[in-house]
């Protein structure tokens, strides 16, 4: 994003003598501009200019060469010999481009550098160095670090190096004690990337004279009429415009002749580009960044000796292909923007550049030209901005062209460096420039000045409003009934509807003047929706049961399914692919929760932790087979109810899952030596409480019996012994628990055993009843207790025997408890008995002993049914 | 009187005690009785435990003591020495039980007090068999500022995490090849059946860039008046780092109205911000830029607690709703008017608690959840 250096600001507007960089930060802040941070070198000296006066390569064991070198850093800090003589330092250097006569940029003992690296003598390579010769990068100038600074290389003139002499403040001389603003352009507002946007910007803040340079460069400008072709003749010949629009609606040439190509770029000029972030080159290329970063138009420099007129504005052929500046053989798409000229006569057959993004490699300017073509046009923001995402080509013009130039300033860029080109590289301009001109003025906008208190609650007259809005540069008619007509101005493309100018006139007036209020909310909201009071009982549920509650991010690959033996392939058609994944190896999307919690187990249980038992609550995704495609639909408009149903039923399914995960001890060893681990039973005690929170009843079957998993279900993944099915009254799937298969336990690294269970909290909710609970009626006639014992076949579950009881002992069982499970040489091979605890209780009579016998008899022969006989 | 008549029959008693059994036909030895009964008292007086005085009473007034014989054959008595002796035997198993009584009060207590003596534990024992878990601090400082919103009667809501482009992006005024749409680092759903306004074949899907993606549905579905906060996760292409993750967690704020404007705005930010973090915190606005509001702003939030003193931090971005969103929910801009704006959680986490890695917040180690427990 732009730098903004004070000295620049100061040619379009004034400020205090004593302007700090933070203040003007907070000068730009206030209207808008956001400070992106203030640039300040954080080297503290002895940072002085070095001449290398010889240097010994010496080869090291390692391959590498660093080179024994002594330097002159001036008097003051050179080392004084037996003699009483002041002679060079030593210096170990490994940079490759070390060369006697050099001056260098030498850290001297007791300077600190960026990172709080301290220079100091030191022995090294079998040499007492003294001192450090830094690159850009060292320093904090750049990121350059491919070898040390060659002050001759950083823009000074051949006077200038002249100057520069050992032992010379280089902190100073490269201007690093001068703080720099760096600002964020927000996207509306293209102008600000310039100085003539800033300095206006700092008018509207604090009320300094600001002087537009465009208006004096358009008083020097040739007058031309639209359409006008000069020295060298164009043309825009678009085949392709994109929503209909023309991909270039002004275009603009001057030309200078009989320039010096060996003249240089001014130091001062040199410098602010420097210190913009922009490496000098030479002055031709120079000024035009100059322009573009002063004014904000980017502009072209041809060697015009090269270019074969008529120049053609026009779209790419699909396919055609194109060398870009950087190297770079591009293939062009049919709605690429190209400059193209003539050779031989055929039309538009040579490609110069990727208009508004990047020239080409044929006509730039040489070492050798003379004679130079400037180009100054209004790109399509749209198109440019295509350019730049398709061939991933961001560049300073595409920046600018894509949040829009202005329209209108095409003639004065080129004015402005026309005068730096023939001031400083002599050459004469030619005041014959073609200009073709096909931009329409900007639309007026109907503006009601209630507007302003509508939307910004503030109070102004109508004056200060037609006011305010003349500053930004709009052109302000009528007023009658309260309204206006504002035409903006040709650099604010953002400024179309009324609430544009709410905005301005609030912003220049100040946000901080708008006052309080609190909002009433019409009472028509009840809370919370049932659904997610649950979900929150159901996360405090998990974590008051010694859980801790985990969010992990929601992407997974082949290590994950790998590790829980998924075959991808079976669910190919229900992953949700990422198109640009951050990591190229999870580039779909969970279709459970518990994989990606796995990650975090095991990322916990590589920290040392034990006993990892996490919760984790969150969405997963699966793709829905037949999904309707989810179609492209313009914004401001209201969707239809077909298309609005389109817009559901094309996303994924997105279900909400509690996922938990169970490892190490369930009981820790201590004195009350109670201490056992985890099993399948704590997994399934976890959603069995869960159900009770939410008041849910669920049947458990084991997982070789359920027929209701859902199709992304992964069986491979659990014991098969071991794991219980979950379904809702109506058989809906609703949770998986128990342990997870032993290969899946290994392959993540988990203790053995360690258990996990998955509730499908939008399947539960679903089944849950929305109404209040109607409340049963309490019998307070006395219970009959009695414990029975069954022997049945191994195959029969206690679920089973349970039902059998409940079936028997109809509506006078108050409670069925399980207590114990017995296997014995007594009871035989492949058998077992299960005791339960029973309570009888009638609600219309006080059981006698008779009445227990009677339900007893029909308990026995109910669960006889399934082989099982009572135990006397 | 009872003073007077035992030391009259205190006499001689002890020397007799056998002969009252044999004699008891004809009479008995009261002087007898009367002594081995205060001699039961004294055995009563000087038992050490329960033990000793259970014994005391067996020997003294149980089933076969003196007194027990006495009482016996009391009916062999002559009808005038009956009364008298009835009178007498009374009075000492009065005597008796009050001593009992007393005694018996006082070895119990003796005894209980012992018994908890005994039973004294270590009370510093751990007694974790179940120790709590905890919540993670980002879920529980949602529903904080979900119940922010419900005490001030809003809804909540939570929006699909793939969401379609119309809602993340053109329903919020973010045209096809508005330069935002960049800016926002957007992972895309792959897919090759669907075409984009641009002409770009994909799905038309997105993790949503933010929570501002159920806006135009909460418009559509729930109709205006609509005051209602969207918290959720969100998704952008930033690598993990100190301060980003591609994976955070934001908190929409809409409200639709007649006569909502920037004042509104503002003061529901300050409330807010006061909820989070503070009766001194309070907001700021400056001007920016986002698509679906017009006019927009950058919210500073006054933070009193900042390291290296109170001062600003940016907590998100706000605005009036622009009238093409309204639009795309079907509503006349010239009728109503709304505010927007959100803030990031895991900013107001980090600030909160002063955590100074964002890695803390994603990573899930337990030791970080754990120092929260059930949210703070």
């Amino acid at each position: 994003m732009p730098m903004v250096d004070i000295d620049w600001l100061k040619e379009h507007v004034e400020t205090p003598a004593d302007l700090t960089v933070e203040q003007l930060s907070q000068d730009l802040v206030k209207v808008g501009l956001e400070t992106e941070t203030i640039h300040r070198s954080s080297v503290s000296g002895p940072l002085v200019v070095g001449k290398i006066i010889d240097h010994t390569p010496e080869p090291q064991k390692n391959g590498k060469t660093i080179n024994w070198c002594h330097i002159d850093v001036g008097d003051k800090y050179n080392d004084t010999d037996a003699q009483g003589k002041k002679v060079p330092r030593g210096i170990i250097c490994g940079a490759p481009n070390v060369r006697t006569g050099m001056l260098a940029v030498v850290a001297l003992p007791g300077a600190e550098l960026p990172g709080g690296f301290k220079i100091s003598v030191r022995k090294t390579y079998g040499h007492v160095s003294e001192g450090m010769c830094c690159s850009e990068a060292e320093i904090g100038l750049s990121d350059a670090h491919s070898g040390i600074i060659d002050l001759e290389k950083q823009g000074f003139s051949a006077e200038e190096v002249q100057e520069i002499k050992p032992g010379d403040d280089a902190i100073h001389l490269l201007h690093m004690d001068v703080p720099i603003l760096e600002i964020n352009i927000t996207p509306d507002r293209g102008y600000a990337f310039s100085y003539r946007g800033v300095a206006r910007e700092y008018h509207h803040s604090t009320g300094e004279p600001y002087t537009d340079p465009v208006l004096s460069l358009n008083r020097r400008v040739p007058e031309v009429k639209p359409g006008h072709m000069g020295d060298v003749p164009a043309a825009i010949e678009d085949n392709n415009p994109i929503h209909g629009k023309i991909g270039c609606d002004h275009y603009y040439l001057r030309v200078v002749r009989g320039f010096d190509p060996s003249a240089s770029t001014p130091n001062w000029m040199r410098r602010r580009l420097v210190r913009a972030g922009v490496r000098p080159h030479s002055l031709a290329v120079d000024v035009t960044n100059y322009v573009m970063l002063d004014l904000g138009q980017p502009m072209h420099a041809y060697d015009l000796d090269k270019v074969a007129p008529p120049i053609i504005v026009r779209r790419a052929a699909e396919g055609e292909k194109m060398t870009t500046l950087d190297g770079v053989e591009r293939t062009l798409s049919h709605e690429d923007l190209v400059i193209s000229d003539s050779p031989d006569g055929k039309r538009g057959s040579r490609i110069l550049g990727l208009a508004g993004d990047m020239g080409g490699q044929y006509g730039e300017i040489t070492a050798d030209t003379k004679n130079i073509l400037i180009e100054t046009a209004h790109f399509d923001p749209v198109t440019i901005a295509r350019t730049a995402r398709r061939h991933k080509l961001p560049t300073e013009a595409s920046h600018r062209f894509e949040r829009g130039t202005d329209t209108q300033m095409q003639a004065a860029a080129a004015q402005d460096a026309i005068e730096y080109l023939t001031r400083y590289g002599q050459g004469t301009a030619s005041d014959n420039p073609t200009n073709i001109d096909t931009t329409t003025a900007p639309k007026a906008i109907t503006f009601k000045t209630d507007w302003v208190k509508r939307l910004a609650n503030l109070d102004c007259t109508p004056d200060q409003i037609a006011s305010i809005l003349t500053d930004i540069g709009c052109d302000v008619a009528g007023g009658g009934n309260g309204s206006f007509s504002v035409t903006p101005p040709t650099w604010r493309p953002d400024l179309n509807i009324p609430a544009d100018l709410v905005e301005e006139v609030a912003r220049i007036i100040g946000y901080d003047k708008i006052p309080v209020e609190i909002p009433k909310a019409p009472v028509k909201n009840t809370g919370l929706t049932l659904n997610q009071k649950r979900g929150r009982r159901v996360t405090d549920t998990l974590a008051q049961s010694g859980l801790v509650e985990t969010i992990s991010y929601p992407f997974v690959g082949q290590a994950d399914f790998d590790a829980f033996r998924i075959d991808p392939s079976a669910i190919s058609s229900e992953l949700v692919e990422i198109t640009n994944p951050l990591a190229g190896d999870r580039p779909y999307m969970r279709t459970h929760v518990l994989y990606t919690l796995a990650l975090t187990a095991q990322r916990n249980i590589r920290r040392g932790m034990e006993n990892v038992q996490i919760y984790e609550i969150g969405h997963s995704f699966k793709a829905r087979p037949n999904a309707p495609v989810i179609p492209a639909l313009p914004g401001a408009k209201k969707p239809t109810d077909e298309q609005l149903k389109v817009l559901e039923e094309g996303l994924p399914d997105q279900p909400l899952q509690a996922a938990g995960l169970l490892t190490g001890n369930a009981v820790n060893p201590g004195w009350y030596k109670d201490s056992r681990p985890i099993d399948w039973s704590d997994a399934i005690a976890h959603v069995n409480r869960i159900a009770g929170v939410l008041g849910a009843h669920l049947t458990v079957t084991a997982l070789d019996d359920a027929k209701n998993l859902p199709s992304d279900f992964v069986s491979a993944s659990w014991h098969p012994g071991r794991t219980a099915i979950f379904s809702a009254a109506d058989g809906t799937y609703v949770g998986v628990a128990g342990e997870l298969h032993p290969q899946v336990n290994k392959n993540l690294g988990f203790p053995e055993h360690s258990a996990a269970f998955e509730i499908d909290l939008t399947a539960l909710f679903a089944t849950l009843d929305t109404k209040p609970l109607k409340a049963k009626i309490l019998s307070t006639f006395p219970p009959v207790r009695e414990d029975l014992a069954f022997t049945v076949d191994e195959s029969v579950t206690a679920a089973q025997l349970v039902a059998a009881i409940q079936e028997g002992a109809g509506s006078d069982l108050e409670s069925v408890h399980l207590f114990d499970v017995y296997r014995g040489a007594d009871l035989g091979d492949g058998k077992k008995s299960l005791a339960f605890s029973v309570v009888y209780r009638s609600a219309a009579k006080t059981l006698r002993a008779s009445d227990a016998k009677q339900i007893r008899s029909r308990v026995v022969a109910s669960a006889a049914k399934l082989g099982a006989v009572l135990r006397v | 009187m009872h003073g007077c008549l035992r030391s009259d029959e205190t006499v001689g008693s002890r020397a007799q005690e056998r002969k009252v059994e044999v004699v008891a036909d004809q009479g008995f030895d009261k002087d007898a009785l009367t002594k081995t009964i205060h001699e039961g008292i004294d055995a009563v007086n000087q038992a050490r435990n329960s033990k000793e005085l259970q014994a005391a009473r067996t020997t003294y007034v149980g089933r076969d003591s003196m007194i027990a014989h006495v009482q016996h054959s009391l009916g062999s008595l002559p009808i005038d020495q009956r009364k008298q002796a009835g009178q007498l035997l009374g009075q000492l198993r009065a005597e008796f039980g009050r001593a009992y009584g007393a005694k018996n009060e006082q070895v119990k207590a003796a005894e209980e007090e012992r018994r908890l003596r005994d039973e004294k534990v270590d009370v510093t024992l751990p007694v974790d068999r179940h120790p709590l878990g905890a919540r993670h601090p980002l879920s529980a400082l949602m529903e904080d500022i979900q119940d922010f919103f419900v005490s001030m009667g809003w809804t909540i809501s939570e929006g699909p995490e793939i969401d379609s482009e119309w809602y993340d992006f053109d329903a919020l005024n973010f045209g096809p090849d508005h330069p935002a749409r960049q800016m926002q680092d957007t992972f895309y759903v792959k897919g090759d059946q669907a075409k984009d306004a641009a002409g770009f074949v994909g799905s038309n899907m997105v993790l949503r860039t933010q929570t501002s993606s159920d806006q135009v549905r909460g418009l559509i579905q729930r109709g205006v008046p609509l005051y209602m906060a969207c918290t959720g996760k969100v998704f952008r292409t930033d690598e993990l780092d100190a301060t980003h993750t591609p994976v955070f967690h934001q908190c929409e704020a809409l409200a639709v109205d007649k006569g909502l404007t920037m004042s509104d705005l503002k003061g529901t930010l300050d409330a807010l911000a006061v909820a989070m973090f503070g009766p001194e915190a309070h907001t700021r606005l400056r001007p920016s830029y986002f698509p679906f509001t017009e006019p927009s702003a950058e919210m500073d939030l006054w933070f009193p607690d900042k390291k290296g003193g109170a001062g600003w931090i940016e907590w998100g971005g706000c605005g009036m709703v622009h009238p093409n969103v309204l639009r795309s929910a079907g509503l006349d801009p010239d009728e109503y008017t709304g505010f927007a704006f959100g803030v990031g959680v895991e900013r107001a986490l980090l600030l909160r608690h002063d955590i100074n890695d964002m890695h803390d917040l994603v990573e899930g180690d337990v030791r970080f959840s754990k120092q929260f427990a059930m949210g703070e």
